[in-house]
């Protein structure tokens, strides 16, 4: 049972503003029925670029439904300069906050703010800036960035929490860590193998590292690796199963492994699916 | 505000007869069973009694049944005392469905020096018996392997798997917390060498289960320490719950034939009618082989939190294999080990029945529920996309 506020609980029981508005200025998407919750906002503004309407619709749970009807309350009157300045946080403070496993909830709110300005300036949506982190939810290392240096995050679980990167599979953890301690000033642990490998030592590294590192994690999630062959630098695998809610799987395996193989053998390894 | 309560997999309402039976040993009886004199060895007669009954439910020997704590502590008994025993054995198969009880031991164990198993279902929750059997090996330690499903309510080939397992020589124990009391379970018949069980699924008192572990299995207790439970458990009985979960253990017995008949008509008539009012709505498991109790019903392109908190507005209490409501952000390990479609995952309820219930309840939900995910999908953005 979540701790809810009463704003919340009311938001969620006598949503405001649900619905489309036909001939919206912007709409902005965000999220996915394969994330477990999605939001688009509509606004329609007056001829002083104000908003005068803000409506939504939702797929989510209570706090989803909630940030985003208290989201198009708050839109109603600001100009687009002013709703542009709107934060995650303001959502939740709107809403007397939210359970810390939900300021996702206000995250999609404040993303599908800002896809709907970008959609009425004739912005295509909003880019998705960097390299994707987390395959499950496909989130970028731009948007962990950012939740962690706008709401000071200091733990993987407060990413979790905020942009649901590493909510799934848990393979993108070691990646998180580094973003967060690089935004916290802190010293990135390195691990490097100077030494040039002979190749049966670099046989020997990868099948190793594929024993320890690699099998252990994918057989949590029902998958495995079959080491095919090595040829130079190139690394043949077969891969099994897959965690059954990741989106980009296939591409998540072989980045994971090679990330890993890189990390534990030579940095010039290509993983390579048979 | 009336309370429907049809979460009984979850937890279930003590019986008024249990606390009855219960009540005098938390007030006047307060004697250590261990000791000489009569004021507390009349305390352990009453649990010995009590030891009788919840061997008689799962037809058993009262010297084959260990107390304990909770079903997570004769899970993780059992497991341990079939590592333990067999040190050379390094292999452990589980299913891919276990309760975290079981699951997450084994995940603990895979990376501490064991290799585990974990055997697929398919998309009605059924176990792939062929990936089971294909993958026993000589080093195999123990294969454990739930009764019944707590999500989906699917009943497992418990008695095919331990003809095999025992030709074998391979210890085979079963998280049986959702099954007994819920199906007949007679272990005489039936040649599993271990067997967990739990107070609180069958209207006994919470912090009170129970290990079955058939004579002549090797074994090696968890908690370490006093003589209590013929030297297998050690601690002072919690003797009032133990009691408890003797009377429980007969009412269970009493009152199993009404789980095949009465709950069980009023568990299809619950799934059916929902099925029929509510378009884009399936079951998830497989319909003849469940427990008579569970539904794991999924409506599409609804999540399940949204679900349970408007239903729990009216006073009915269900639960969800939905991300949202564990804090988690995928859908169960169950149902995404079935392979549900994730437009169905995160809209799944379920409902688990117990004696208690009534039709007057079912009616009530059957009338309400319709509203609500009606309601949900008219917010959502994929209802109309999906027509």
């Amino acid at each position: 049972m979540w701790e809810y506020t009463d704003k919340v609980k009311d938001h969620f029981l006598n949503p405001r503003n649900v619905g489309v508005i036909e001939n919206a200025d912007g709409v902005g998407e965000v999220g996915s029925l394969a994330c477990g919750d999605a939001l688009t906002l509509y606004i329609k503004l007056d001829d002083k670029e104000r908003i005068n309407e803000a409506k939504f619709q939702t797929f989510g749970c209570a706090s989803a439904i909630a940030s985003s009807s208290a989201l198009t309350e708050m839109l109603k009157g600001l100009n687009l300069e002013e709703a542009g300045k709107i934060t995650n946080e303001d959502i939740a403070d709107y809403l007397g906050g939210l359970p810390k496993e939900k300021m996702h909830c206000s995250v999609m709110g404040r993303d599908a703010l800002e896809n709907a300005i970008a959609n009425y300036r004739g912005e295509k949506k909003k880019k998705i800036e960097g390299e994707v982190v987390c395959e499950c939810f496909g989130v970028t290392d731009q948007e962990i960035f950012r939740a962690v240096r706008e709401n000071n995050l200091t733990t993987i679980e407060d990413v979790t929490n905020y942009v649901k990167a590493g909510g799934g599979c848990g393979n993108c953890h070691d990646q998180i860590q580094e973003i967060i301690n690089s935004t916290l000033g802190m010293e990135q642990p390195v691990i490097k193998h100077e030494k040039r490998l002979t190749n049966i030592q670099k046989i020997k590294l990868v099948e190793e590292t594929l024993e320890r590192e690699i099998k252990p994690a994918l057989q949590k999630d029902g998958g495995n690796i079959e080491l095919v062959d090595v040829d130079g630098n190139t690394i043949l695998v077969k891969l099994h199963g897959t965690c059954a809610t990741c989106i980009k799987s296939e591409i998540t395996l072989t980045h994971y492994v090679e990330t890993k193989l890189r990390e534990f053998v030579t940095p010039e390894l290509v993983v390579e699916e048979v | 505000m009336k309370v429907i309560y049809v979460d009984n997999n979850a937890t279930t309402k003590i019986a008024p007869e249990v606390l009855e039976e219960m009540l005098p040993y938390l007030r006047e009886f307060y004697g250590n069973p261990s000791s000489m004199h009569t004021f507390g060895g009349q305390v352990g007669s009453k649990i010995n009694q009590a030891r009788e009954n919840i061997a008689e439910l799962i037809g058993a020997n009262h010297e084959e049944i260990i107390i304990t704590s909770c079903g997570t502590e004769s899970d993780s008994t059992a497991i341990w005392a079939a590592i333990l025993s067999n040190p050379g054995k390094k292999h452990l198969i589980t299913s891919k469905v276990e309760h975290p009880a079981v699951k997450n031991l084994f995940e603990y164990l895979s990376k501490n020096g064991y290799r585990a198993t974990f055997v697929p279902v398919d998309s009605k929750g059924r176990l792939d018996l062929d990936f089971l059997y294909s993958h026993l090996a000589d080093d195999t330690a123990i294969v454990s392997i739930m009764w019944a499903n707590n999500e989906s309510g699917v009943i497992f080939p418990v008695e095919e798997i331990s003809g095999v397992l025992k030709e074998r020589g391979i210890v085979f124990h079963t998280d049986a917390v959702q099954a007994v009391g819920k199906i007949p379970i007679d272990l005489k018949r039936v040649h599993v060498d271990m067997l967990s069980l739990s107070g609180h699924k069958v209207h006994g008192p919470k912090g009170v289960g129970a290990l079955y572990v058939r004579k002549g299995t090797k074994f090696s207790p968890f908690l370490i320490g006093g003589h209590q439970e013929a030297g297998r458990r050690g601690g002072t009985e919690n003797a009032a719950s133990i009691i408890g979960l003797g009377k429980a253990s007969q009412l269970a017995a009493d009152h199993l034939p009404e789980k095949n008949t009465r709950i069980r008509r009023l568990r299809d008539k619950l799934e059916d009618e929902l099925l029929k009012r509510v378009p884009n709505t399936m079951v998830n498991g497989d319909k003849e082989n469940r427990l008579p109790n569970t539904t794991s019903v999924a409506f599409e392109y609804v999540e399940g939190e949204s679900i349970l908190l408007l239903m729990n507005e009216l006073g009915i209490c269900a639960s969800s294999g939905s991300a949202c409501t564990s804090g988690s952000l995928e859908p169960s390990h169950v149902l995404r080990a079935m392979g549900v479609p994730f437009t169905a995952a995160h809209g799944s309820i379920r409902f688990s029945l117990s004696k208690y219930n009534t039709e007057e309840e079912v009616d009530f939900i059957i009338e309400q529920l319709p509203p609500i995910i009606e309601r949900l999908r008219n917010m959502s953005p994929f209802w109309k996309k999906s027509r």
